[in-house]
């Protein structure tokens, strides 16, 4: 059966676009069909963190409207067979954004997706919340920060309370996505800890994201780190989070910054 | 903290002391409306009824701790003999 998670955060520029994008290869690398839908209407960036920014005909927008069939609008991805795009519009008009709109394309998508993962815009405006309202499931990114974590816990609250799932008494599954983990910082004292944030949010833990430029890598190129990089650290803790997406049990490791004398020299032999 | 404290085990401390402090008030006023905010109106509004003052002459601080908050209203008013005339009743 279909799974629509949302990958939220209140804040921006922690890493949903590219947790986005990376744990949708990541699934769709095994096979499964995933759809990412990007919901920033006005501010679309999924399309280009995929790569696939000079493909958009259509987008969501188009398809709520009438403009455009479904399948016309969404763009496969040129590496995994499996793995589409449902782009946002650039129009201002944010308005066009429909709740009845985005729930018949939702419903559509869940006849012929495994996985429909909603990309959250920042704040808690329209596009945010339409882009939760129809989750079975969501993770929230989370930067180990002061205001990442407050917004968050704002999140949180809001999908206990305003997603179709709370409202009909059921609960959307929640889960924590730490990004930008910086493991020697943290061991100083300057950064949160990832207990500090789990313990606050009180939220179970679906990965741990290290800080890394394998990620800027990725996106400069148009490729999720996932596909770009398999073997890295970032990409690794995504295969790890996917692997939990699907229910499996993978231990959780507190990625190190990297900065042992074999990774020292293999980063430099690979760079 | 003492500053021997904030070399020895960083900022993070404070961080998650801040956000515990911080989101136990927000949580709560998730569930009902802000009371230091009402308190702060009603408060306001009952002083009114019996003396005029300037707006601009109130001072209002509010200090969310762990356990318990404080709201200070400080409201300058004019001394009634120099009112008296302003004031009804």
């Amino acid at each position: 059966m279909a799974q629509v998670l949302v990958v939220t955060s209140g804040k921006g520029g922690v890493g949903k676009t590219t947790s986005t994008a990376s744990l949708g290869a990541a699934l769709a690398r095994d096979g499964a069909k995933v759809v990412v839908i990007d919901f920033d209407v006005g501010l679309r960036n999924l399309d280009l963190v995929l790569g696939a920014e000079r493909r958009v005909v259509f987008d969501l927008i188009n398809v709520i409207n009438g403009v455009a069939k479904l399948s016309q609008a969404l763009i496969r991805d040129k590496r995994l067979e499996t793995l589409y795009l449902l782009p946002a519009s650039q129009t201002r008009d944010k308005d066009a954004l429909t709740e009845e709109g985005v729930a018949k394309v939702i419903e559509e998508l869940r006849t012929k997706f495994d996985w429909i993962i909603c990309d959250s815009p920042a704040g808690i405006e329209r596009g945010a919340m339409l882009a939760m309202r129809y989750a079975d499931a969501a993770i929230i990114v989370t930067n180990p920060e002061v205001s990442s974590v407050r917004d968050s816990d704002r999140i949180i609250g809001l999908l206990d309370s305003k997603t179709l799932k709370a409202e009909r008494g059921e609960r959307v599954e929640k889960h924590v996505l730490i990004t930008r983990y910086n493991s020697s910082r943290a061991a100083r004292g300057e950064m949160l800890s990832i207990n500090d944030v789990l313990e606050i949010l009180s939220t179970p833990l679906l990965g741990i994201i290290p800080e890394s430029q394998e990620v800027l890598r990725a996106s400069n190129v148009g490729s999720p780190v996932t596909l770009n990089n398999p073997l890295s650290a970032p990409a690794r803790a995504y295969f790890d989070a996917a692997q939990r997406l699907k229910g499996e049990h993978v231990p959780m490791v507190v990625p190190s910054d990297g900065r042992g004398i074999f990774n020292k020299l293999f980063a430099r032999k690979a760079a | 903290m003492r500053l021997f404290d904030l070399f020895r085990r960083g900022t993070a401390p404070i961080a998650r002391e801040r956000l515990q402090i911080l989101l136990a008030h927000e949580r709560g006023a998730r569930s009902h409306p802000d009371l230091l905010g009402i308190l702060r109106e009603e408060i306001i509004a009952v002083i009114g009824r019996h003396v005029s003052f300037e707006p601009d002459k109130v001072q209002i601080k509010m200090d969310r701790g762990k356990t318990v908050s404080t709201l200070a209203v400080d409201i300058e008013i004019p001394n009634l003999d120099r009112i008296s005339g302003l004031v009804p009743g």
